[in-house]
């Protein structure tokens, strides 16, 4: 059995870059910043490949929802050996309106119509964290959902899911078609090195807007306010413990 | 008892960023806990290498009371564990025994203090982060150590000009990072940036990762402000870029090691920070293709390559078992790291792309990765930056810096590796390939003389001969002093001497160092 696999990928900021609150106090800033694929859905599409090579899949779609550049992240997915990708185009302006629900619509509408058996994503974006697209995607398709994957094995038209959850680890099957969200342990991703970056480019993106799926980006959320968090206060040094204890207790700690 | 004893925590801790002088205790019990066949300190210098205390005083408790009145309790640092971080060095080759720490705050009480010390005949052993290579900064008997800690006030940042004043004692990384917000770059990196001070960077002419594009310390330094060891403070705190005025002194204390002053302000010409950073690393199958890859590096990449390093296969062997970091491509013989600086991050990594399909195409490269995200920069960037100390887990480890002409490069590694000793456990070289600059490492689990005899001074000689240096970018220091003669003429050295007794008429500068006894 050869399943074809459809994995979500957002462009985000790189997380190795200092964020700033923009002026307005509404979002960050995005101009000239650099992005880069979410980590967690750079584990989906690793995942993805690695079941490619194990033969138990047999096609990798890349998928990726936002402006021109997202086709940078979906380049990148297809150099770490993806077979081919879809961008949803959605203009810069109107990023700002895409929600969680949306994707999970245009996810659900894109398996259907590829024929997946098996969508996997990031557990969250690094951005928004909100951890909601995997579990929408499987209620809108109907289909089982294992997130929070830190382990993934195929067997007999099911999938045995390792999950991390907070007392630890549940190990769970799912029968197949089934949503999966991928977690920091699953694997580590693979570089993108030469002779796939040179072959990705023959690749093909489709390209196709969120109305082409019967999607409408209207608003279920308003960003009220987006502020830094409070800055570090100085520490103080004390110059023997009786002193530390006043001030601890004075500050009400102990 | 050995020389250079194993420490495996402690070192890792080190080069991870945690400022040496600020916990030395915890520093000392790092190393008793983790040396699993010694609980004893290492020797001290003055018993293990054949060296004699010169004619200077002992510090009295006379001293000490002028010291505390100058700068207060809290500043005069005394105590056998408070200063036991201070004694040693990182890669635990000396021991100094020095009782006293001195921690001044501004030019003028260096200035107090040095002329006290001359007129008492103390000697005295400037310190900065103590992330030394060659045993330069640390005492080696009882000198008193002079310590810019405190020194690390940032004076200005001239937006327009790009030049920064600061004290001596600010640490390279947070320096950096303050000019980064006038979008500015101290043009200076190294592995020891979180621990090192800029004013012993200078004092050493430090090296490091970027040399290949914003050159040494010796032009991106606009001026100095140096104490001589009479207390007399040297303006040449210029911060011109160009003044053809008289002698240029400043030269004199950049990469003189403290022997001849005492730096305590620097003014540097920072180059605009590049808004866009690429990093390739490639897979080569042997060192000709490493040679001719780097021709082509030089021509595609010329104007926007602000970095060229080099490892072999046994480097980032030791890099991923040790600390456990994974290569981005397959293993191959050797692996270049090309970084790539500019104004246009697309028109950099399209020029990178290029280049690396093309030597692709030839044959050269095997494999190779680009990255131009930030933390995937990083990433690649970390098997670079933390190659001593992966070699320093294996126990113990032996470098030697050189600097060759290129087509001898390898060869070094490849002559010497044949003649080791049988507990050697790595042979590699890495290095800073676009600077003819190669680190020679040998590493074994527990230190052994004999190893030592294996290569010194077989790799010096084998440098003199193809006229190289035998320390390209750590200095001389205490460990290699007696080996000037391999790279200087024995004209030079004598003017040295001369330059050095007219300065510090005493010798009480950092004693022991730099030139030969």
């Amino acid at each position: 059995m050869s399943l074809r696999v459809l994995v979500g990928c957002k462009r985000v900021i790189d997380y190795a870059v200092k964020i700033r609150v923009r002026p307005d106090k509404l979002g960050v800033v995005t101009d000239g910043v650099k992005h880069s694929m979410n980590p967690f859905d750079e584990i989906a599409i690793e995942e993805a490949v690695r079941l490619k090579e194990k033969k138990i899949a047999k096609e990798v779609v890349a998928v990726s929802c936002g402006p021109t550049q997202a086709q940078e992240t979906i380049r990148t997915a297809l150099a770490m050996g993806a077979d081919r990708g879809i961008h949803v185009e959605i203009p810069a302006k109107e990023m700002e309106k895409l929600e969680p629900l949306h994707v999970s619509k245009i996810l659900a509408k894109l398996a259907e119509q590829e024929q997946a058996e098996l969508v996997i994503v990031g557990k969250q974006a690094i951005d928004d964290d909100s951890n909601a697209t995997a579990q929408m995607t499987a209620a809108l398709l109907d289909w089982p959902q294992a997130t929070f994957a830190s382990k993934l094995e195929k067997t007999d038209g099911e999938l045995e899911v390792t999950r991390e959850v907070d007392g630890g680890l549940e190990t769970i099957k799912v029968k197949l078609p089934a949503v999966v969200s991928s977690d920091l342990r699953l694997n580590e991703p693979r570089y993108a090195t030469l002779p796939n970056i040179m072959k990705a480019k023959k690749k093909k993106i489709a390209k196709m807007k969120p109305s082409d799926l019967g999607v409408n980006l209207a608003s279920h959320l308003e960003v009220i306010e987006v502020v830094d968090p409070p800055t570090r206060e100085a520490g103080i040094k004390v110059e023997d413990v009786d002193t530390l204890v006043t001030k601890l207790k004075d500050s009400g700690r102990i | 008892m050995s020389l250079r004893e194993s420490v495996t925590q402690s070192s890792s801790r080190i080069n991870s960023g945690v400022n040496v002088s600020a916990t030395p205790a915890a520093l000392y019990n790092l190393h008793t806990q983790s040396s699993p066949h010694n609980t004893d300190k290492w020797q001290s210098t003055e018993s293990r290498y054949n060296v004699q205390r010169g004619k200077f005083s002992a510090v009295s408790e006379y001293d000490l009371k002028f010291f505390q009145e100058l700068l207060g309790p809290h500043r005069t640092v005394l105590g056998e564990k408070e200063l036991e971080g201070h004694n040693t060095d990182w890669l635990c080759t000396v021991r100094g025994e020095s009782s006293v720490l001195l921690k001044p705050k501004t030019t003028e009480e260096v200035s107090t203090i040095l002329s006290y010390c001359n007129q008492h005949q103390l000697a005295v052993c400037p310190q900065g982060g103590n992330t030394g290579m060659v045993g330069g900064s640390v005492p080696v008997f009882d000198e008193v150590i002079l310590s810019t800690a405190l020194m690390n006030q940032v004076e200005s940042v001239d937006t327009w000009s790009g030049v920064v004043t600061c004290q001596a004692g600010c640490v390279l990384q947070t320096l950096d990072q303050h000019v980064a917000q006038y979008g500015l770059m101290i043009p200076l990196d190294l592995g020891a940036k979180g621990s090192c001070h800029i004013g012993g960077n200078i004092s050493t002419n430090a090296g490091g990762l970027r040399v290949l594009r914003y050159g040494s310390l010796h032009g991106s330094v606009l001026g100095v402000e140096a104490v001589l060891a009479s207390g007399e403070v040297v303006d040449c705190l210029s911060s011109l870029k160009k003044d053809n005025t008289g002698y240029d002194l400043k030269h004199l204390f950049i990469g003189s090691e403290g022997t001849l002053g005492i730096v305590t302000r620097v003014a540097i010409n920072c180059p605009h920070r590049p808004a866009a950073v690429s990093v390739a690393f490639l897979g080569l199958q042997s060192f000709e293709d490493v040679l001719s890859t780097y021709k082509i590096v030089r021509h595609q990449l010329g104007e926007i390559l602000s970095s060229c390093e080099f490892m072999d296969k046994s480097t980032l062997d030791c890099v991923e078992k040790n600390l456990k970091l994974t290569s981005p491509i397959n293993k191959y013989p050797f692996y270049l790291l090309l970084e790539t600086s500019g104004s246009n991050g697309d028109h950099d990594e399209e020029k990178l792309n290029k280049f690396l399909e093309l030597t692709f195409d030839l044959g050269l490269v095997k494999d190779g990765t680009v990255a131009t995200e930030p933390s995937k920069v990083a990433n690649i960037w970390r098997l670079r930056e933390r190659i001593i100390e992966a070699f320093k887990l294996d126990g113990c480890a032996y470098t030697y810096d050189i600097s060759l002409p290129l087509p001898s490069f390898y060869k070094v590694v490849e002559d010497l590796g044949q003649t080791l000793h049988p507990d050697v456990l790595s042979v590699t070289g890495a290095g800073h390939i676009g600077d003819g600059n190669i680190h020679f490492t040998v590493t074994s689990k527990e230190f052994n003389q004999e190893i030592v005899e294996s290569i010194e001074p077989a790799v010096y000689e084998w440098t003199s001969k193809v006229n190289g240096s035998i320390s390209a970018e750590h200095g001389l220091g205490f460990l290699k002093r007696n080996y000037i003669h391999y790279s200087k003429s024995p004209s030079a050295v004598k003017l040295m001497k001369q330059i050095k007794a007219l300065m510090d008429p005493n010798g009480i500068l950092n004693p022991y160092k730099v030139l030969p006894d």
